[in-house]
């Protein structure tokens, strides 16, 4: 969402920010885990986005702001400063290497059309993990929007989007296995 | 193999990133069963995930609450400065002074950093667990930042003076990660936060002198790129002799 100038003048701070209620409720959700919790968290996201309006440069863009302030908010809360504390980005972890040939996650999951096994595959990825795969396949962002959004370069959002996917793979073979 | 190097490129494919290269793709693929599956695989995982990551929904009564909420805070078309509204109030600044007005607004955006840094130190020292890394050792709480904060400084060396350090966190101010460093002065406790300067430019003076801001004292400097708040409830004098000490530690 590019913002220009004449548009954003033009244009409460409402009406650019409440577009986006839903899916960053949706991404807040995601990274507490809990309904309350999100519900602060987004309430939160709103107060500070409006406070800091006038600092939002024109022209950039709108939505990777909005999410980099509920990331933020998120990392400095109670809930995400465990989270991080017991994560650490360093030790970011594969996931098990994938038998080659062979039923892959994919073919079974049109098989049993499971959604339950990708939500909770997802939920048990470590928060790093899981909000870039949400940021990516889920709010499509491009990879630029992800890097300004998780303040990294683009290449780390490439590296990890990997082993995201990578880790995603492992956890959903598991669970199809053990099904 | 001569599917390798597209294999590297299939998240790239995938995710709408391969601009260069995407026509050479696309007719690789059509040519080679094995990347066509890879491709089918992760066109099915992106989806899958897309759908099951469409997972929650605010409630009714949150969705309410938070428009209500917003129509209750004053809308920026009505505050803010559209063209007109803009040249209007520069031809009315040329009559009464540019000069005095630049000064009132330079003010007022220091005063809003100020009470944000304020916010920040006293929602600090209200939390049950003030700072994450709970030390008085300097060789201690440095190494602490490392990898949390993009980029490095000194503490100052306090074994001649009358700061004890407490400890320190990461936090955020105007979404730009810094430290919170906490010091203990006859029982006032003093913030010190460092951010990069670049977020602050323009925005605040190369050094201040000590002000007061919702009776907090507080001083601010930049140094090596970095800018400095130090804030507290102690004396004027005191902050300053801690930003001094910062100075020293900082050159």
């Amino acid at each position: 969402m590019r913002v220009s100038r004449l548009d954003a003048q033009s244009d409460s701070f409402e009406e650019l920010a409440m577009p986006l209620f839903d899916q960053l409720y949706n991404f807040a959700r995601w990274l507490t885990q809990n309904r309350e919790e999100a519900e602060d968290l987004v309430q939160e996201t709103y107060a500070k986005a409006l406070k800091g309006f006038s600092s939002f440069q024109l022209g950039t863009n709108f939505r990777a702001w909005m999410y980099r302030i509920l990331r933020n908010t998120f990392l400095t809360s109670r809930t995400g400063l465990r989270v991080t504390n017991t994560v650490s980005l360093d030790s970011e972890e594969d996931g098990p290497d994938l038998a080659v040939g062979g039923a892959t996650p994919e073919t079974l999951l049109i098989d049993r059309s499971s959604q339950e096994l990708v939500r909770r595959a997802i939920d048990e990825l470590p928060v790093h993990f899981r909000e870039i795969l949400l940021l990516c396949d889920v709010e499509e962002m491009s990879y630029q929007e992800i890097a300004e959004t998780l303040s990294i370069p683009i290449g780390t959002v490439m590296s990890r989007l990997s082993r995201a996917r990578k880790g995603l793979r492992g956890r959903l073979q598991k669970q199809l296995q053990a099904g | 193999m001569v599917c390798e190097p597209w294999k590297e490129k299939l998240d790239l494919y995938l995710d709408g990133e391969l601009l260069d290269e995407l026509r050479v793709f696309d007719a690789h693929v059509r040519n080679c069963p094995s990347c066509a599956a890879d491709v089918l695989a992760g066109v099915q995982m992106k989806r899958a995930i897309q759908i099951a990551g469409k997972r929650f929904a605010p409630s009714a009564e949150f969705r309410q609450r938070m428009q209500l909420h917003m129509q209750a805070k004053p809308r920026r078309s009505s505050i803010g400065f559209s063209w007109m509204t803009v040249t209007a109030v520069v031809a009315i600044l040329a009559v009464v002074g540019l000069t005095f007005t630049y000064v009132g607004r330079e003010r007022a955006r220091t005063q809003q950093v100020y009470s944000e840094v304020a916010d920040l130190h006293v929602a600090t020292l209200a939390s049950s667990s003030p700072v994450d890394v709970v030390s008085s050792d300097r060789h201690t709480v440095k190494p602490w930042f490392q990898g949390r904060i993009p980029f490095t400084f000194d503490l100052p060396e306090l074994q001649n003076s009358e700061f004890s350090l407490l400890g320190g966190r990461m936090t955020y101010l105007d979404q730009t990660p810094g430290a919170h460093l906490i010091y203990e002065l006859r029982k006032h406790r003093i913030s010190v936060f460092i951010f990069p300067e670049e977020s602050w430019r323009g925005r605040l003076d190369e050094n201040s002198s000590v002000t007061k801001e919702l009776s907090f004292s507080v001083e601010t400097w930049s140094r090596g790129g970095l800018r400095y708040f130090a804030i507290g409830d102690a004396g004027g004098a005191d902050i300053d002799r801690l930003a001094k000490l910062f100075k020293a530690a900082n050159p």
